[in-house]
């Protein structure tokens, strides 16, 4: 069986550039199959792992999956706000454990920045059970404190003590910035391979001291605004927020609670269960991954099937070959065996390329896909359903390289010593 | 013993039409055989049921101690390998290995032919081979690179090696010029004494007859009248 492998390896080293034509166009298949497979999972288990024992998110009226994406994903902006008495509301609810409240709008080149309370440092978890840590400072307090995220901090080069101007917006480039309110950095999380990473969290307080002089939604006039000095936490008063996260005392109480804040008589409000939500959104979503799993499956039988050809059509000029294993006292049966290794031999080294490259492009864009595009990717390992993909490469391979097999079969019991 | 032994065999690639009717052939253990006759008088096909490639319809074909009709088509394929070589009109290699590997490929199948071989490794076996050939230098060479002579040398280099008991060539020389013929047949018949291997020689060139202890004619062991 070693020789049958090392004669069918030298045969199609001997054939190297069909040889490579067809692993290469089996790896590219695989690569689109395990690609796609690997991303959807990365990007469930991304998404999944950034918000944990959160039971609902409450925002303004509007699509679940919008206020979802914004204020835990930090992916696009909040419709409306809804008013902080709404929140003390519902933050006061007997039903109620924890509530993290979050307030959205400035940023800084580019990152977002989000106003929260302390309820965030004690009670936020993602990956289960994971909380936010510090890697050096502690919790904003203060209203002009700011904590950042391992990313940003690492962006900026920055440590407890620098000073940044944030912006108005969302823009990169804000033509508004709170030039005369800096803040002060007095934290920097630990990385988490999150959202958290790439923003900085500031107080309620911080929000609302940033805005003061700005009602009308552009800077005050120079001379106008009070220096920051001045402005104290006593004379702040917190009007709204974009959204808040709630932890239920227990499962039934959050189903109860998601329809009482749905129906809330005091404003209209949104209540979603963001495990649902997310489940909403990748069955959305699965028509694009079986569409690009049929371009993929596509792409193999093409793939499988150019094997097939470059084997079969080898074979009339292998017709001598066979004669002389045969006279050397390889059986039919070995014959056989030796085409068909052939095909698994090209399949298996495409499905491994294949499958080392899926990994490679994942390793490589999940950093990309995460800062661009706020895309959390976890690395994933095998699944089953690789293992499945996999499989059945190589199966299809091997029953494609049955029929070369069969005729290099037949040459070799019928033609006997006298195929030319 | 006899090497070979053909009893009442006959044969025919069609069901209905014998191609061959051997009513006896018996080839002594050690023998020179010229064996010729008319091209497609049947020369390879007996080759073939002689190898055991191809199945005897009637009779018995006894070749090294074994009765080729009772034995599996497996059986029948080991048989060969080990006891037998067998040397091609041309062509004899197989292109993606090199000459060193084509050489060893009957010791690399079968333990017998390993076991037999009496330098202290296969390699060493092939190199003291192919010096007698006076294809040494070739050996890590792709087979794509030699002449049809040196092909052919080769060819009786994997033919020899390990010493198998009988060794069949069927028209070896007919793609070689006549200084070449006589230059391979030498060989050949040097390296079966070395091994004491029966030889049986096929041509339709009846020139080099003379050098063999026995000549027999396919049309005159075989009974069947062509048509
Ligand atoms: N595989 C085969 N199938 C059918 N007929 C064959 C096959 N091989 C040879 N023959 C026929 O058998 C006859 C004898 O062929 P062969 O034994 O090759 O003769 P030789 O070797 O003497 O030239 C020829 O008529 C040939 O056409
Ligand atoms: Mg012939």
């Amino acid at each position: 069986m070693l020789v049958l492998l090392r004669l069918a390896f030298s045969s199609l080293r001997s054939r190297a550039v069909t040889t490579s034509l067809t692993v290469f166009s089996i790896a590219l298949s695989v690569l689109l199959l395990i690609g796609v497979d690997r991303i959807r999972q990365g990007v469930q288990e991304g998404f999944a792992g950034t918000l944990s024992q959160t039971d609902l998110v409450v925002g303004a009226r509007g699509g679940s999956l919008p206020l979802l994406l914004y204020s835990v994903f930090h992916i696009g902006t909040a419709s409306n706000e809804i008013s902080y008495s709404s929140y003390e509301h519902f933050r006061d609810h007997p039903a109620v454990l924890w509530t993290i409240p979050f307030s959205m709008g400035d940023s800084f080149h580019g990152y977002r920045v989000v106003a929260t309370d302390d309820n965030f440092y004690e009670h936020y978890r993602f990956r289960r059970d994971h909380s936010v840590e510090f890697a050096e400072g502690g919790r904003a307090e203060g209203i002009f404190d700011a904590v950042l995220g391992s990313e940003v901090a690492k962006q900026f080069g920055y440590h407890t003590g620098a000073k940044l101007v944030l912006s108005h917006g969302l823009e990169q480039v804000s033509l508004f910035k709170h030039a005369d309110k800096p803040f002060t950095v007095v934290g920097v999380l630990k990385q988490t391979a999150t959202p958290v990473d790439r923003t900085i969290y500031i107080t309620l307080y911080g929000e609302e001291a940033m805005h003061v002089g700005w009602e009308g939604g552009t800077p005050p006039a120079l001379g106008e605004a009070p220096p920051t000095t001045q402005i104290r936490k006593e004379d702040l008063h917190i009007d709204t927020i974009s959204s808040f996260l709630v932890r239920t005392r227990s499962r039934i109480t959050t189903l109860l609670l998601q329809r009482e804040i749905n129906t809330y008589k005091g404003e209209p409000l949104t209540a979603i269960i963001p495990a649902y939500t997310l489940e909403d959104l990748w069955n959305m979503l699965g028509y694009v991954d079986v569409a690009l799993s049929l371009v993929s499956s596509a792409v193999l039988v093409v793939g499988l099937v150019a094997m097939l050809i470059s084997l079969y059509t080898a074979l009339n000029e292998r017709k001598r070959e066979i004669a002389i294993l045969r006279a050397v006292g390889l059986h039919a049966r070995q014959i056989f065996a030796l085409f068909v290794l052939e095909s698994v031999l090209i399949t298996t080294i495409g499905a491994v390329v294949g499958l080392v490259a899926a990994y490679g492009l994942l390793w490589a864009f999940h950093g990309p896909a995460e800062s661009h595009f706020g895309i959390p990717i976890a690395m994933v390992g095998l699944s089953t359903r690789v293992m499945i993909y996999l499989g059945l490469v190589v199966a299809g391979g091997t029953l494609m390289g049955c029929v070369p097999a069969i005729r290099s079969y037949r040459i070799a019991l019928i033609e006997g010593l006298n195929a030319f | 013993m006899p090497a070979i032994h053909l009893k009442n065999v006959s044969f025919g690639y069609e069901r209905q039409q014998a191609l061959l009717e051997v009513p006896e052939l018996l080839i002594e253990e050690g023998e020179r055989v010229f064996l010729y006759g008319p091209s497609g008088s049947g020369k390879t096909t007996l080759l073939g049921l002689i190898a055991g490639i191809l199945t005897a319809k009637t009779g018995e074909v006894e070749v090294l101690g074994k009765d080729l009709t009772h034995l599996s088509l497996s059986m029948r394929d080991r048989h060969r390998g080990s006891e037998m070589g067998y040397i091609f009109q041309s062509f004899n290699l197989i292109p993606y290995l090199s000459v060193r590997q084509n050489i060893g490929l009957p010791c690399e199948l079968h333990a017998k032919r390993r076991k037999r071989i009496t330098a202290s490794s296969i390699d060493e076996e092939i190199s003291r081979i192919a010096s007698r050939l006076d294809i040494g230098e070739f050996l890590d060479r792709p087979v794509t690179r030699l002449s049809t002579g040196q092909q052919q040398r080769v060819a009786i280099a994997r033919a020899v090696i390990g010493a198998p008991r009988l060794v069949i060539a069927d028209e070896p020389t007919s793609s070689l010029d006549r200084n070449r013929q006589e230059n391979f047949l030498r060989l050949l018949i040097e390296l079966c004494d070395e091994t004491r291997a029966t030889l049986l020689f096929v041509s339709h060139d009846d020139s080099l007859m003379s050098r063999f202890d026995r000549q027999i004619s396919v049309t005159e062991i075989n009974t069947v009248v062509p048509c």
